[in-house]
């Protein structure tokens, strides 16, 4: 790795009373990587998510964000940092019209999150916001109400809250599940058009093996809060033991 | 497409307004007057249920803005209302920086609850410091001022009017201004997502925060107002059963935007006019009908009667275009 990583983590542990969610976790994501994360149900992806960002804290190790130890930040500080988080179930403003949404997205990065005074629609930040949407290809959705987007959409929308921050790390959640067979690489590739063309560093957790082949250039196999495996996905897909712990069978 | 006749029903209502001192009785234009400083806590009060939280004890800042007036009257000889306005909001807005540090942390039932407690802790200061506040006596507010000029007596209750509906419009401005801003946006996504808040990197207590200083302001403005209107601070300014009709009439009126609040208002004020007039021991059973059926068929509140007509209008004109 020519740079120093974005993040690493230290021997990240985690316990839920018996169940060890991460354990020992060492791993490091270098600037501009695109790194996919498989694993069973349970196997700990979402857990490390969840530690990166702020949401648990470890029962031991460090996470270290741009060389500094960030370790067990609230989401909220962590977040403005520059690592912005996308969920596997949507988080969204169903009240507020897509396009509202985004705004604030914007207002936050912008640092004008907490203006009482001066309007959330303002025309730099409505025309970057109709362009993100554009880019989602939610463009034509910008003014009806988010509780009318269909599903896939409703991922999407979610992804580019996130990614509206200009964070220096997107993390994904599952940016598929819940999206229909037919639809899944349509939002995969509009997804990982917006990364290259961007050279986000962006993390995502998934555990269909298809879309993590097809997307990933580097591979981390989780299984029972452990990293099995970290390489490039022909070499993962490929370990046995990576096939037996997410696909059950060699 | 758009509609050029109802939009302008905003218009005739602030013109009716305008015009209420030259065509309406006296005892009208008291009602009237003290409809629009209540509304201005009924604002405070909305502000909260769009982000799905109900206070039960705003009253307390409304108490505020109305001592605000007894005690400058009484100890400082302070009764110029252009100067007791200002002075009210901050008081408001001081007392609710203080309160909201704790009430920024809580939600829903607690949140609910916890105000009044606050509210009722107030009343019962104002109830025993009888030297202070004359307890159940009360302060007089008497005559005001305006910048030191004193209206002749036959004229004191339009310049109370009209001074009332000046701030009526400020206050509408403000709290317009305030719900299209990015902070207001956020005040009703905390009711759909707090967690997507805070991983936007903004604080849903700031927002809460900020939201209960501005609603101590308004409130305590209301008081004010509601005082010189009065003439007479009792302790029941901050009982939790004024707070309760606040609730009340922001339902009523419809908290979906800033004119709801004031059309319930000036609604209430009138149908407990008349309800105590034809049904003097029923008259409260005639509000639990309203708002039963407000409840029921208009949950958007009085005013959506009013943005259904004019989405109607609309549409009837956009297609008679077409046609």
């Amino acid at each position: 790795m020519p740079e120093a990583p974005i993040l690493q983590t230290v021997d990240l542990t985690k316990s839920f009373g018996m169940v060890r969610a991460a354990d020992a976790i060492n791993v490091a994501i270098g600037a501009g990587e695109l790194v996919g994360i498989v694993g069973a149900n349970g196997s700990g992806k979402t857990t490390f998510l969840n530690i990166i960002t702020g949401y648990l804290r470890p029962d031991r190790g460090r996470v270290l964000f741009l060389g500094e130890d960030r370790t067990g930040l609230p989401p909220r500080v962590v977040t403005k940092l520059g690592i912005a988080r996308s969920f596997q179930i949507p988080q969204l403003y169903t009240s507020l019209t897509v396009l509202e949404s985004l705004l604030l997205s914007l207002a936050a990065e912008a640092g004008q999150g907490t203006g009482f005074w001066q309007p959330l629609y303002r025309r730099e930040w409505t025309e970057e916001g109709l362009a993100t949407l554009e880019r989602f290809g939610l463009r034509s959705y910008a003014h009806r109400p988010v509780s009318e987007l269909p599903e896939g959409g409703r991922k999407l929308l979610d992804i580019a809250l996130s990614f509206a921050l200009r964070p220096k790390l997107l993390l994904m959640d599952e940016p598929t599940s819940g999206v229909s067979i037919e639809d899944k690489f349509q939002v995969m590739d509009t997804l990982m058009k917006i990364v290259e063309e961007t050279r986000l560093t962006t993390i995502f957790v998934e555990h269909d093996m298809e879309v993590v082949q097809r997307y990933g250039r580097r591979v981390l196999a989780f299984n029972d809060g452990k990293v099995i495996a970290d390489g490039t996905p022909q070499a993962v897909l490929a370990d046995p033991e990576v096939r037996k712990a997410v696909l059950g069978r060699v | 497409m758009a509609s050029n006749r109802l939009p302008l029903a905003p218009a005739v209502g602030a013109a009716l307004l305008v015009a209420v001192p030259l065509i309406l009785p006296d005892w009208m234009k008291f009602l009237v007057t003290l409809a629009m400083a209540k509304f201005m806590a009924v604002l405070a009060v909305a502000l909260f249920l769009r982000a799905n939280q109900v206070t039960f004890g705003h009253a307390m800042f409304y108490a505020v803005g109305a001592y605000t007036v007894g005690f400058g009257v009484k100890w400082f000889g302070l009764r110029d209302m252009v100067l007791l306005v200002p002075l009210g909001a901050l008081l408001g807005a001081a007392v609710a920086a203080l309160i909201g540090l704790v009430m920024a942390r809580y939600r829903e039932v607690f949140f609910a609850m916890l105000n009044l407690a606050f509210s009722m802790m107030l009343y019962g200061v104002l109830l025993k410091l009888y030297w202070l506040t004359g307890g159940t006596d009360g302060l007089s507010a008497g005559a005001p001022t305006f910048l030191g000029y004193a209206p002749p007596r036959e004229y004191l209750r339009d310049f109370l009017y009209y001074a009332t509906l000046g701030v009526t419009g400020i206050v509408i401005y403000a709290v317009y201004r305030f719900l299209a801003s990015p902070l207001g946006f956020y005040l009703k996504a905390m009711a759909d997502n707090e967690i997507r808040i805070e991983y936007s990197g903004e604080s849903v207590r700031h927002v809460m925060y900020t939201t209960y200083v501005l609603s101590g302001a308004l409130a305590g403005v209301g008081g004010v107002l509601a005082a010189f209107t009065v003439g007479h601070i009792v302790p029941e300014y901050s009982f939790w059963i004024q707070s309760g009709d606040f609730v009340f009439v922001a339902l009523l009126g419809g908290y979906g935007s800033v004119v709801g609040p004031l059309v319930g208002s000036i609604a209430f004020e009138f149908i407990r006019t008349y309800a105590s007039k034809y049904f003097p021991n029923e008259w409260q059973m005639m509000l639990g009908i309203i708002m039963l059926a407000i409840i029921l068929f208009r949950p958007g509140g009085l005013w959506t009667i009013y943005e259904g007509l004019a989405a109607r209008f609309g549409r009837r004109e956009s297609e008679a275009e077409r046609a």
